[in-house]
């Protein structure tokens, strides 16, 4: 075990899988700068080279079709965007043909293991285009697997762990994330992709997030902790496939929910959980509460920022109308992203 | 083998192709065989004038029109029948229909139904062969359409920037649905010239001459094999048939193109064209085409009749395939 960052973690993954395996290569827009993708990727070009790790042209689509047609014939490509919102351009080879290939030809095909890694933005003004978290467009075709890391030694297992697997998988970084420290594993130390898990143990009250809303929950329970109420945290981890029962049991003891994710509530994974939920006729002490951006396309100017996105104070504020108790009295946590300086 | 075998086994193989395609035309409106099919009927001369080129090595994708790619590498009529008709012995389970066909093993690795996907495919596979030094080669097929796309251009750029061993076959049949080539493109495009625009050799041939197709496959897979990177070949030809359907045009008055414009390309049918060569220049008897005729008739009949003796997929196995761990797929 050590203390390395969350973006270390993924470049350490990439380097142990690339050293393993021959067919591993990376591609993508800016593999081989020096800055290597917030850091995750020069120490692989450093040590694989050009061949291996692919600066490629602006070619979101072709080239998701390029990865997919070179894992057919053997090879185990990783796709890397810089913000997933250009990963729109991506979807028609990354839905219609990767999510289904498996299925569609009936496993004579092959599948279509290729692994995109991309990276969600929040704050400093990075707007509407450089903001959104995909997950609930991804998490809804069947075939793909969509996860989340949230802490660094997810960030490097299920990276390892999307390596190994036969399927294609999205994954799905934070950039507020990447300097975060945390305990890793040396080696292949992978993580699971399929479950989410608890992070936190609680009586009071469960809170399901994702991605950086595990790491601001985090905080928001030990404050909670002190003032006695007990939080359970929920890493949902995996979008797809959806882990339910880890979700239920937690809700079952708790009998209270507040789901929090990266990205709009609606139609989302806020949503999914909501159903999971309330379809499974658990009875609840409160009613279901979901968090979220707000209803908007991210804005830049930064007041309208602020109120844009749940700051741990109002993640607070919420809680308290869910316990119906007043909880003043803690001290103020600053949100991950209203302290960040960038570069972007 | 020697030329007169070789010339007649192209013949052979454009039969086997026409001949399944008109079964399946004929059987369509029975109702069986419930899945959208483009029928590459007159467009034969394409598909086996290039595949009749490549190394058994060279992979091979296609289009929503892919029967005669399917057929003309090597895969078997009785698990396309199979396949069109949604049985367990279809080449894709019963789970692809007529525009999702693969056979591995004859490495026709896969057909993408929405245009240039494939040709994204094929220039992945190229990448991986370059990147391996492999010897082999990536071959898609694709319709003129495919050039209106967004991904045709990227995957040319990708594709000569790394000089990759793959060959774009283009079936220019002059529509793309009912749409004919002057609504879709400014007068005068060459689709030539634009690959060549981005540094790809082209060049443009007569697709319903199985002979000059094979000879211009052939010089476009050696300049692929010497290293010199990617190779445009447009092939002319037209589909008799209507876009999707057992059925033409003329009959179901549709008027996006006339009745004569369609008799004057029958006229122009490879296979016939073909038999004649046979015939005249290479001696071949008509008795031994009409022998070839009833032995391909008989044993598509055969095929078929087997096929729909498969059995349906079982509902128990819906979900598989859907993840390489079944169980996952559940929840």
């Amino acid at each position: 075990m050590k203390k390395i960052t969350y973006a270390e973690a993924i470049s350490e993954a990439t380097c142990l899988m690339m050293a393993e395996d021959p067919n591993v290569i990376l591609m993508g827009i800016g593999m081989d700068y020096s800055s290597g993708v917030f850091g995750t990727t020069s120490e692989a070009f450093r040590k694989f080279g050009a061949s291996r790790v692919v600066d490629t042209p602006s070619m979101e689509n072709a080239l998701t079709g390029i990865a997919i047609g070179s894992s057919l014939v053997g090879l185990k490509p990783i796709v890397v965007h810089a913000r997933n919102d250009f990963m729109f351009l991506a979807l028609d080879q990354l839905i219609n043909v990767a999510s289904k290939w498996n299925y569609m030809f009936g496993g004579k095909a092959g599948s279509t293991p290729i692994v995109n890694r991309a990276i969600i933005g929040r704050g400093w003004g990075q707007g509407a285009t450089h903001s959104q978290s995909i997950q609930s467009v991804l998490g809804h075709f069947p075939g793909l697997r969509v996860v989340m890391p949230s802490n660094p030694a997810d960030a490097k297992g299920m990276l390892l762990s999307a390596w190994k697997s036969q399927d294609p998988v999205v994954i799905l970084e934070h950039r507020s994330l990447f300097n975060i420290e945390g305990q890793v594993e040396s080696g292949l130390a992978f993580q699971d992709l399929t479950s989410a898990k608890i992070v936190k143990k609680g009586s009071d009250l469960t809170i399901v997030a994702t991605s950086v809303c595990v790491y601001e929950s985090l905080l928001i329970a030990a404050e909670l902790d002190l003032i006695g109420i007990s939080v359970e945290i929920v890493d949902l981890r995996s979008i797809q496939p959806i882990d339910h029962a880890t979700i239920l049991a937690s809700v079952k003891k708790t009998q209270r929910l507040l789901i929090y994710d990266t990205s709009w509530v609606n139609f989302g994974v806020c949503a999914e959980v909501a159903a999971i939920v309330a379809e499974s006729g658990i009875s609840l002490k409160s009613s279901i509460v979901r968090l979220g951006q707000l209803r908007t396309p991210a804005p830049v100017s930064k007041p309208l920022e602020d109120h844009h996105y749940p700051i741990p104070k109002y993640v607070i504020e919420t809680i308290q109308r869910i316990m119906a108790r007043d909880i003043l009295g803690t001290k103020t946590i600053a949100s991950i992203t209203q302290n960040f300086t960038g570069p972007y | 083998m020697n030329t007169v075998d070789k010339l007649t086994d192209l013949y052979i193989k454009m039969l086997e192709i026409r001949i399944f395609e008109e079964k399946v035309a004929n059987e369509y409106p029975n109702g069986m065989m419930k899945t959208p099919t483009h029928l590459g009927i007159g467009q034969e001369a394409v598909a086996v004038g290039v595949i009749s080129e490549r190394k058994p090595s060279d992979v091979i994708f296609s289009h929503h029109r892919c029967h005669n790619h399917f057929l003309a590498a090597g895969g078997s009529s009785f698990t396309l029948f199979a396949e069109l008709l949604g049985r367990i012995d279809g080449c894709s389970g019963g789970r692809g229909g007529s525009v999702h066909l693969v056979d591995r093993e004859k490495n026709f690795l896969g057909t993408s139904p929405i245009l240039t996907q494939a040709v994204a495919l094929a220039t992945g596979a190229a990448f991986a062969f370059k990147h391996r030094q492999e010897r082999s080669a990536a071959i898609v097929f694709f319709g003129d359409a495919a050039f209106e796309e967004g991904a045709m251009w990227e995957s040319y750029n990708f594709a000569a920037l790394n000089k990759l061993p793959v060959l774009f076959v283009c079936e220019n049949n002059l529509y793309s649905t009912e749409s004919s080539l002057d609504k879709r493109v400014p007068p005068n495009t060459s689709f030539t010239q634009k690959a060549r625009a981005f540094g790809i050799t082209a060049a443009t041939c007569d697709g319903n001459d199985v002979q000059e197709v094979a000879k211009y496959s052939r010089i476009a897979l050696d300049h692929i094999a010497s290293g010199a990177g990617p190779y445009l070949l447009e092939c002319l030809t037209y589909r008799t048939r209507e876009h999707v359907g057992p059925s033409f045009d003329f009959d179901l008055q549709r008027s996006y193109r006339s009745q004569e414009e369609i008799k004057k390309w029958m006229v122009k049918c490879p296979i016939v064209l073909f038999g004649e060569i046979l015939k005249q220049v290479y001696g071949v008897s008509e008795t031994l085409l009409n022998e070839i005729k009833i032995q391909i008739t008989h044993k598509v009949e055969n095929a078929f009749a087997l096929a729909n003796q498969s059995q349906f997929p079982s509902l128990e196995s819906s979900f598989d395939n859907l993840y390489s761990k079944e169980s996952l797929s559940k929840k």
